[in-house]
């Protein structure tokens, strides 16, 4: 349905996508996710026709749409500000699409009347859009987005202004929404449990470029490199040269350690990342090769589990474990990783 | 070619060039040749003037004397006004609404008003006096306040009193009350902090607003003509008197060209000083919260402020609105005891052609003329506002350069344009056309920074995405603008229409150039009928006062209810 292909775009000489190409098809909502500065609210735009590329193209069922404007798209858009007209009520923030459709009257007044029902606001029609709280604006801007039944759905981080309470909420609602209209969407967060929540299938845009896509279960498994695993927040990176392919071996400067890969694996000597995750340490892994030591430096309960942070050698980064039972601080402790869990990544240049 | 022609009206910069066409040949043609003209009226030689033959002392004199009452007016003006400010931003008290109100119209009301105001008050005819002679049986009023220093004083401070209010007042009530708390607990007395901590976050407010005031009394032009009389002479008011009266054009050309510098220094200075960045550390400050004054001494200190505030700004205006509802005193040729009390006479005559009456028509052609010249100049400067305000929307470089050019008629006074408009335009066709077309072409030119200033703000303030999202929802470029810039705008359009038209309808120094004996407007009606001996034309002049106060007052009205922040315009 929607091709995005060879998109370029560059802002005062600095380069704001490179080369972004993707596909949203029938009834997926795919997910835009990405740190703020990524580019995610300039590739929508673009594809909203609010702004040009400088190359690539949008398509929409193959036909291209470079030269048509943005009122003549049939896209639906929802703001991150949410943009309500605040001249006009809820129900005429609503009807705003499908006057411009030329819709007659009574059709108009009948879809704002369901489309207030869908977002349980029925009582709201003659209500002023500046008096309504953060929430309702949010599910006004979506029926206004959805009343004129748009091709497709674009929305802007659209939990990013509410409170943590209200996001959830919110967010089940929307997917419900989603799943009832059945419009396929593209949804832009840099927040990964919304993006988790809501999508089909994820895009990872990093510095104007998609990193990895694919269901977001992948992201966690098989994170493509160290960035991904570091933006994710996976576990503890550590950085080491490849000492051998068979079996992979990494030599890293809190030991060499035995881990698997599931992407091309850098060159014997290049820089490799391990990734190791803290609720796969196990202590009575302790007498395996894969072994990390230190001393226990602090120790957080967490309900099901206690975080138990270990210092290997002053020169290296704090160690993060999680383990069932306590441990006693100050003491020396020795945990385990089973070489299928300990995954090697390529480095990639961003990591801070 | 029409895709070429699209890709061009892409271009920030040549959409501003064709926004900014009208307004800049506009601005041109009428601001900037006229004020070359006077420069070249001091340069070349037909005019026979030279440099150094100019007696230096007619420069000095007029000079020194405005920079004097300027700096008196506004050291007066902050001692009512600071307290004031302080009163209205630590808290409430009946009345507040009435006098916050009452605030607002010294900025709207014609300056030959409120002159007219202190003369129904303090005047030889005005209460007073009038009082005062038949209570002791005098022969001759005792007060003697018209023609003196402290006259031309007394209105700048009723004037400007209500910036410094209204400036420092905002400033007051948005600093973060946590500071004073912290410099409290840290073992500061009130009174220290006071000095520490208050006063230092509040000078920049407080200078920008006492520069702001010191121009207005040092172009003040109305006042000091109708109230210091001839002995006190301002560079607008010697501007003026060598211009129409001395005929001397070269020694009112340096004038001006000196009274033009000197605004562009203080205007700069006052640009400067508002342009400061105000210490914002952080987004959780928390404001004074109003209330009502508890201890004794607050109590009292409340009380004499309101009283003070509301006999400064009500009296004067009462008294004109009164006066010109009572007979006191005889007319001309009538003998005899004069029979006191309420009359409609004044207003009745303003309908009356007399003969030996000061123009060629019945004084309520004034108003209609004054009504016509404003509405001419609302259409001129509404248009041409909403074009820069489009123009200055541009992002492009160019308008840095534009926007201070069209600011500098701000700075320029209306004596000096009204002298420019005479050397340039007193030929065909101008001179040809029965019509002054030159008034309302000079009040657009005094009116329209003003109204740039209401427009553009709003017109920047309208969210990009609002527009975006009537695009994305299917609207027209056309449509976008009819459904989203035009409603959001309306409310700053009308309270421009609103400042046009009590500008316009007030302006006196350029029309006491322009205008023609069968076309009087209503202020340089008001100037003419007062400074004449008789009862009946005074009185007429406090009636013509009292409806242009009306109409202005009734404006205030409008834009309090339209945009409530527009009073916040300085």
């Amino acid at each position: 349905m929607l091709t995005v292909r060879n998109i370029e775009k560059s802002y005062q000489g600095k380069s704001l996508l490179k080369q972004v190409s993707f596909e949203v098809n029938e009834d997926e909502t795919v997910c835009l996710l990405g740190p703020s500065g990524s580019g995610k609210s300039t590739l929508l735009r673009i594809i909203a026709g609010l702004e040009e590329a400088e190359a690539g193209e949008v398509l929409w069922q193959d036909k291209d749409l470079t030269d048509t404007p943005a009122h003549l798209r049939g896209f639906g858009l929802m703001f991150q500000d949410y943009a309500l007209f605040p001249h006009r009520n809820v129900a005429e923030n609503i009807a705003f699409g499908l006057r411009m459709q030329d819709r007659s009257k009574p059709e108009i007044e009948q879809r704002v009347i369901a489309a207030l029902k869908t977002i349980n606001m029925s009582g709201f029609a003659r209500r002023k859009v500046t008096e309504l709280s953060g929430g309702e604006q949010q599910r006004v801007a979506l029926a206004r987005a959805l009343a004129p039944e748009p091709h497709l759905l674009m929305l802007d981080e659209p939990l990013g202004a509410l409170d943590r309470t209200l996001r959830e909420q919110l967010s089940r609602e929307l997917r419900r929404i989603l799943r009832e209209t059945k419009v396929p969407a593209i949804y832009v967060t840099h927040d990964q449990e919304e993006a988790f929540a809501i999508a089909d299938r994820l895009l990872l845009l990093h510095h104007g470029a998609i990193l990895q896509s694919g269901k977001p279960e992948a992201f966690y498994r098989r994170p493509h490199n160290a960035w991904v695993a570091e933006f994710f927040g996976l576990g503890n990176l550590i950085h080491g040269t490849i000492a051998s392919h068979t079996p992979l071996k990494v030599d890293t400067p809190i030991g060499v350690f035995t881990a698997s890969c599931d992407r091309p694996v850098p060159q014997i000597g290049k820089e490799g990342v391990l990734l190791f995750r803290p609720n796969q340490a196990h202590r009575e892994k302790a007498d395996c090769s894969n072994r990390v030591t230190g001393n226990v430096i602090d120790q957080v309960f967490q309900g099901e589990h206690y975080r138990i942070i270990l210092e290997i050698s002053k020169s290296t980064p704090l160690f993060n474990i999680l383990l069932p039972e306590p441990v006693r601080i100050g003491e020396s402790l020795t945990v385990g990783f089973r070489t299928e869990d300990v995954l090697c990544l390529e480095n990639s240049e961003d990591i801070q | 070619m029409k895709s070429t022609l699209r890709s061009w009206l892409k271009k920030p910069t040549f959409r501003a060039l064709l926004f900014w066409l009208l307004p800049a040949a506009f601005l041109g043609y009428f601001f900037y040749q006229p004020l070359l003209a006077l420069f070249n009226l001091l340069i070349s030689p037909e005019w026979g003037f030279d440099l150094a033959q100019l007696d230096w002392e007619e420069v000095w004199d007029p000079l020194w004397f405005t920079v004097l009452q300027a700096a008196l007016s506004t050291l007066l003006t902050l001692l009512i006004g600071l307290p004031g400010a302080w009163l209205f931003s630590h808290f409430t008290f009946p009345g507040k609404k009435i006098l916050k109100l009452l605030t607002t119209l010294p900025f709207i009301l014609p300056t030959v008003v409120v002159a007219a105001g202190f003369n129904a008050l303090l005047g030889p005819r005005g209460w007073i006096n009038l009082g005062l002679m038949a209570l002791f049986n005098l022969e001759s009023p005792p007060i003697q306040f018209l023609n003196t220093f402290a006259a031309i004083l007394t209105a700048h401070v009723f004037y400007n009193t209500t910036i410094i209010i209204r400036v420092v007042s905002s400033a007051w009530s948005r600093q973060n009350i946590r500071l004073q708390h912290a410099a409290n607990v840290l073992g500061a007395s009130p009174w220290r902090t006071f000095w520490e901590v208050t006063m230092p976050l509040l000078r920049p407010a407080i200078l920008g607003a006492a520069l702001l005031v010191f121009l207005f009394n040092f172009t003040s032009f109305g006042a000091v003509l109708m109230l210091g009389g001839a002995k006190f002479a301002t560079l607008e008011v010697e501007i003026y008197i060598q211009a129409l009266h001395m005929l001397n054009l070269p020694l009112a050309g340096v004038l001006s060209l000196l009274q033009l510098i000197c605004t562009l220094v203080i205007t700069i200075g006052h640009n400067r000083i508002s342009g400061q960045s105000v210490h914002k550390i952080n987004t959780h400050s928390k404001e004074i919260t109003l209330q009502r004054p508890r201890r004794g001494w607050e109590r009292m200190a409340v009380i004499t402020l309101v009283i003070t505030l509301f006999i400064l700004l009500v009296s004067p205006l009462a008294s004109l609105a009164v006066r010109s509802f009572i007979k006191l005193e005889a007319d001309r040729g009538e003998r005899g005891e004069v029979r006191t009390g309420l009359t409609l006479q004044y207003y009745r005559e303003l309908w009356v052609n007399r003969r030996g009456s000061l123009f060629y028509v019945p004084p309520i052609t004034a108003a209609q003329n004054s009504f016509l010249f404003a509405l001419i100049t609302i259409l001129i400067t509404v248009s041409l506002g909403v074009l820069v305000a489009y123009a200055l929307r541009q992002r492009t470089p160019i308008n840095r350069i534009l926007d201070p050019l069209l600011m500098l008629p701000l700075g320029a006074s209306a004596i000096t344009l009204g002298l420019g408009f005479i050397l340039v335009f007193n030929h065909p066709p101008f001179s040809d056309v029965e019509f002054p077309i030159l008034l309302p072409i000079a009040h657009s030119l005094v009116a329209l920074p003003f109204v740039v200033r209401t427009l553009s703000p709003a017109l920047q303030s309208i969210p990009i995405s609002l527009r975006n999202a009537a695009r994305v929802l299917g609207a027209p470029p056309l449509r976008v603008w009819w459904e989203v810039d035009l409603p959001l705008l309306a409310p700053s359009v009308l309270v421009s229409i609103i400042f046009t038209l009590t500008i316009s309808l007030g302006e006196f120094g350029a029309s006491t150039f322009l205008s023609r004996p069968e076309y009087p407007t209503l202020p340089v009606a008001i100037y003419r009928y007062i400074s004449q001996p008789g009862a009946l034309n005074y009185g007429q002049a406090l009636a013509m006062s009292t409806l242009l106060m009306l109409v202005c007052a009734g404006g205030i009205l409008v834009v309090e209810r339209v945009q409530p922040q527009a009073k916040d315009f300085f």
